[in-house]
């Protein structure tokens, strides 16, 4: 290892050294010439040899972690398959993995299952796009009003602390029972949040961006066109996927209160007949959407953040 | 020299205050200040002593507390595209290319995007820029960065130039390029430029006078005429001329002047 990190470190000095760029190069080429005497051939030859030796190690480690990993899921799987087929817990309430395999499987070949994913799923995109576009819309307004931001500051701390689930019974009654009262829920979770961080992102914009932009003359307008919104787009990035998880809760909260379809429904009903298989089946489901809507965040994250921007 | 005696810029018995919580603190003390067009002048001064509160007066980003700041026979009141400002800092805007950022100053004045880009183009092969339009400014070094400053600060072809010690943050050899580049790009293009530096060599090498600055609050204490003989050279060759040590010494005297003066008031 120790050898390795040497061979490693030497490596990098021997590009540096290449490229010429820094006064240190020259010196370190002399240095290497006198001592190991290479042609360029097998000096290219080297450097191969030791970038092949840092891969073959990280391939090592990867492999060796998705080993891990999945030899705890086994193990996990395992053992609850054991506990509950010999009686350890209680398989009424806990269930145990071909149970809950076998219910995802027959619920999802006779079709009972796709209309709640279909449902809870676009509940809660809607939640998340929608909280993420009000929240960064009510942020510019702060912005563009700096004595509104001043006014709502206190306002924007009590309603951000509250525990917002607990308004669900007015929307329930004002709203519905339905898409309408959950859609609610759901922004009040991430609406706040996102507001007062993306508001942050705009106050904060690095200052010389901003005077750049008014030496030349700009508008205020110009500056959020040109400087304020685009240098906070990462920040817009990540509070979306910060509500992709926000969105899930208040989507599942809401669907426990009020709905007649989804999956929060599924979890309370199961509950109310007592069929726990299905309250866990319901929740690998919840788990896999939401991680793939989160990576599918992710991936549009990658997509448009993307070219030379470093910072 | 391309200077004629017209004014470019003027203060009028300029002072500003800068107000805060702790209090108003006087930072500029009636200030008087011409600079004809074309000319190239420094403001050197240890820190504290308003070298760039008055760059900024000039720039019009805020009027000063009293007095009148003059450009071209009329009052600034805000920034206009006819003065140019360049920063320590390079500030381009990471997202934006680099052809995007030296294009910056002329879509904001409302120029077409094609007119602005070919304009923007044409700069950047000035500054020496050529074919990196499409690249972004991480992918640069810091000199050259700031060349797309400089090329951004020239685009909507102001008639002063501002420069707030935009060589400082580069290395000697970068700095002196870019301080030759400058110069003559000036030169070629008969801007009025107000450089402000700490680095006297630099200001005696670049301008055609320099002023040197006390503070407590922040004065001009004394003026400098640079010999004609160095104004001619480019600075690199101003330099290494046998008479730039004199003037470089006769700044430093007055800094050094300037300093105890300074301490003795803190006393």
């Amino acid at each position: 290892m120790n050898e390795l990190d040497l061979l490693g470190g030497s490596g990098g000095n021997g590009r540096n050294g290449a490229g010429g760029s820094s006064g240190g190069g020259g010196k370190r080429r002399q240095g290497k010439g006198g001592a190991v005497q290479l042609s360029s051939a097998e000096q290219a030859g080297w450097l191969e040899d030791i970038y092949r030796r840092y891969m073959t190690r990280q391939r090592t480690v990867n492999t060796a972690v998705l080993s891990v990993q999945l030899l705890i899921l086994a193990l996990f799987l395992g053992l609850w398959e054991a506990a509950g087929r010999l009686r350890w817990i209680d398989p009424l309430l806990f269930s145990y993995p071909s149970k809950i395999g076998a219910l995802l499987v027959s619920s999802s070949v006779d079709g009972t299952l796709w209309p709640h994913i279909g449902v809870t799923v676009a509940e809660t995109a809607a939640g998340f796009l929608l909280g993420t576009i009000v929240g960064t819309a009510l942020a510019a307004l702060l912005w563009w009003f700096p004595f509104l931001a001043r006014v709502c500051d206190p306002y924007l701390v009590v309603f951000n602390s509250l525990p917002k689930v607990a308004l669900g019974p007015i929307f329930i009654v004002a709203l519905g029972q339905g898409f309408m009262s959950i859609l609610a829920v759901t922004l009040t979770m991430t609406v706040i949040v996102t507001t007062i961080g993306i508001y942050n992102r705009f106050r904060d914009m690095e200052p010389g961006l901003v005077k750049v932009v008014r030496l030349l003359g700009g508008s205020r307008w110009q500056l959020f066109r040109l400087v304020i919104l685009p240098g906070s787009f990462p920040v817009i990035i990540s509070t979306l996927k910060v509500n992709v998880g926000l969105a899930w809760v208040g989507v599942i909260v809401g669907e426990f209160l009020v709905a007649k379809e989804g999956l929060g429904y599924l979890i309370i009903y199961g509950f109310q007949v007592f069929n726990f298989t299905l309250v866990l089946s319901t929740l690998v489901v919840i788990a896999a959407a939401a991680t793939l809507m989160y990576q599918g965040v992710a991936l549009m994250e990658k997509r448009l953040v993307s070219g030379g921007r470093d910072s | 020299m391309a200077v004629t005696e017209e004014t470019m810029l003027e203060l009028r018995s300029v002072s500003h205050v800068y107000v805060g919580k702790q209090g108003a603190s006087l930072a500029v003390e009636d200030m008087n200040l011409t600079v004809a067009r074309g000319e190239f002048i420094s403001l050197v001064g240890p820190s504290g002593c308003g070298k760039t509160t008055v760059l900024s007066l000039l720039a019009g980003l805020f009027p000063p507390a009293s007095g009148t700041v003059i450009m071209a026979g009329r009052r600034v009141q805000k920034p206009s595209s006819k003065v140019g400002y360049m920063l320590q800092q390079d500030c381009l805007l990471p997202w934006r290319t680099i052809l995007n950022n030296a294009a910056l100053g002329l879509e904001i004045s409302g120029m077409p995007r094609p007119e602005a880009h070919a304009a923007a183009e044409r700069l950047l092969e000035e500054v020496g820029l050529s074919g990196t339009g499409g690249r972004y400014p991480a992918e640069l070094s810091g000199g050259m960065r700031q060349r797309v400053a400089l090329a951004r600060t020239l685009a909507p072809d102001p008639e002063v130039l501002l420069l707030d010690e935009p060589f400082s943050a580069l290395d000697m050899h970068i700095k002196m390029q870019l301080e030759d580049l400058v110069q003559s790009t000036l030169r070629k293009l008969g801007k009025t430029a107000v450089l402000v530096t700490h680095d006297l060599a630099e200001a005696a090498a670049m301008s055609d006078r320099v002023l040197v600055l006390g503070r407590n609050p922040g004065h001009i204490r004394t003026e400098l005429r640079i010999p004609e003989e160095l104004r001619r050279l480019a600075p690199t060759e101003a330099r290494k001329h046998p008479t730039f040590q004199d003037v470089f010494d006769s700044l430093w005297e007055e800094m050094g002047a300037g300093e105890k003066e300074g301490g003795s008031l803190d006393e």
